[in-house]
């Protein structure tokens, strides 16, 4: 494992951090200043970051790093369907989905020795 | 209104956004920067580099691959691309966010300063409570949210650095967890556009298939290719109903 010292530390962080993120954020309010409210265009907007964010999250739970990595699959997915069902009893309350899928997955970690 | 006045309730709604540090999302992303501090002091990066990190990327995925690029030895350019291929998706974010929250009057240097605050997160919590402040005051609102989030993690950052590296395996998986079961819980509960809750369920299912087709670029294909795919299901919807209406 490296481990980056002194002033290069952070022109690298500055460099692939920072700009490498920034420079969409400033493409998006260059785009975004165009689009009108009511606009179909921005509905096309809309649905892609959506989809994309449903994408990063998909991912969090299918392939997870750290801990969870050594968890079952079956494990994952139920938690977030009990999360699911609790939220739409709920009446889609995120906390009651939240707390419920949280719930479910560290009672199963710890049933399964973790 | 006087100036006097309109500096107070400017001031206001600064306060009200920073009020939302003690909002759910906001807690769920501080207990996400308890698990990525821990991330990070395993991997023995200095506290340092860990809090100007948090200020200077924000966003917890790209910093996540940032330091699984240090750690794996990246040189700057690799290590660029990873990052910069990641984070495309916070254009369409702010792109959306953008039209919700300016006015006729609003500086584009002030929303150039203010996208870099947005995040998920930011995202979440703004695209969801704006619509209750008036126009005029939404980016002071925002602005107020923004930078309160973004100190705040700075500090708790710095501070438990050194008490997090020992975590029990439960608590870490739990911490970890949250993320995603929190994206999913908050933008369904917080959709006012019929098309999120389709581009949400074809994002879900397209996010694993591109992975599988072409893992380098899937986040980017999910989105693009399954977000237009839910813009014409959700538009061929809306179109047959006015015709039957």
């Amino acid at each position: 494992m490296t481990v980056l010292e002194g002033w290069w530390a952070y022109a690298f962080i500055a460099i692939a951090g920072w700009l490498a993120t920034d420079i969409w954020r400033w493409l998006g309010v260059l785009a975004g200043n165009r689009l009108r409210e009511d606009s179909e265009a921005l509905n096309w907007v809309r649905a892609v970051a959506t989809a994309l964010v449903a994408a990063v999250i998909a991912k969090l739970i299918l392939y997870p790093t750290g801990i969870l990595e050594h968890s079952p699959l079956w494990l994952r997915l139920g938690s977030v369907a009990a999360g699911a069902l609790a939220f739409f009893i709920g009446r889609q309350k995120p906390a009651i989905g939240i707390a419920t899928a949280i719930a479910v997955l560290a009672v199963g970690l710890y049933g399964l020795g973790f | 209104m006087d100036e006097g006045q309109a500096i107070g309730s400017g001031g206001k709604w600064f306060l009200a956004g920073m009020k939302g540090i003690f909002s759910l999302p906001a807690m769920i992303l501080m207990l996400s920067f308890v698990g990525f501090c821990a991330f990070t002091a395993q991997a023995g990066i200095p506290v340092e580099q860990v809090v100007f990190m948090v200020g200077a990327v924000w966003a917890l995925p790209a910093k996540v691959i940032l330091v699984s690029s240090i750690l794996g030895g990246a040189n700057l350019l690799t290590a660029f691309i990873a990052v910069t291929l990641s984070s495309i998706r916070l254009m369409p974010m702010v792109a959306a966010l953008v039209p919700e929250i300016r006015t006729g009057k609003t500086p584009i240097w002030l929303l150039l300063f203010l996208s870099h605050f947005v995040a998920i997160t930011a995202w979440v919590f703004a695209m969801e409570r704006v619509q209750a402040v008036p126009r005029e005051h939404r980016i002071t609102f925002f602005a107020g949210f923004g930078i309160t989030l973004v100190l705040t993690n700075m500090l708790l950052v710095a501070v438990i650095y050194r008490f997090v590296a020992e975590f029990p395996p439960i608590i870490a998986g739990c911490l970890f967890f949250l993320t995603p079961v929190y994206f999913l819980a908050s933008i369904w509960s917080s959709a006012r556009h019929p098309v999120i809750y389709v581009a949400l369920a074809v994002g879900l299912a397209a996010g694993p298939l591109c992975y599988w087709l072409a893992p380098e670029f899937d986040i980017l294909l999910a989105g693009l290719g399954g977000g237009t795919l839910a813009w014409l299901v959700e538009r061929s919807w809306r179109i047959s109903k006015e015709a039957r209406a």
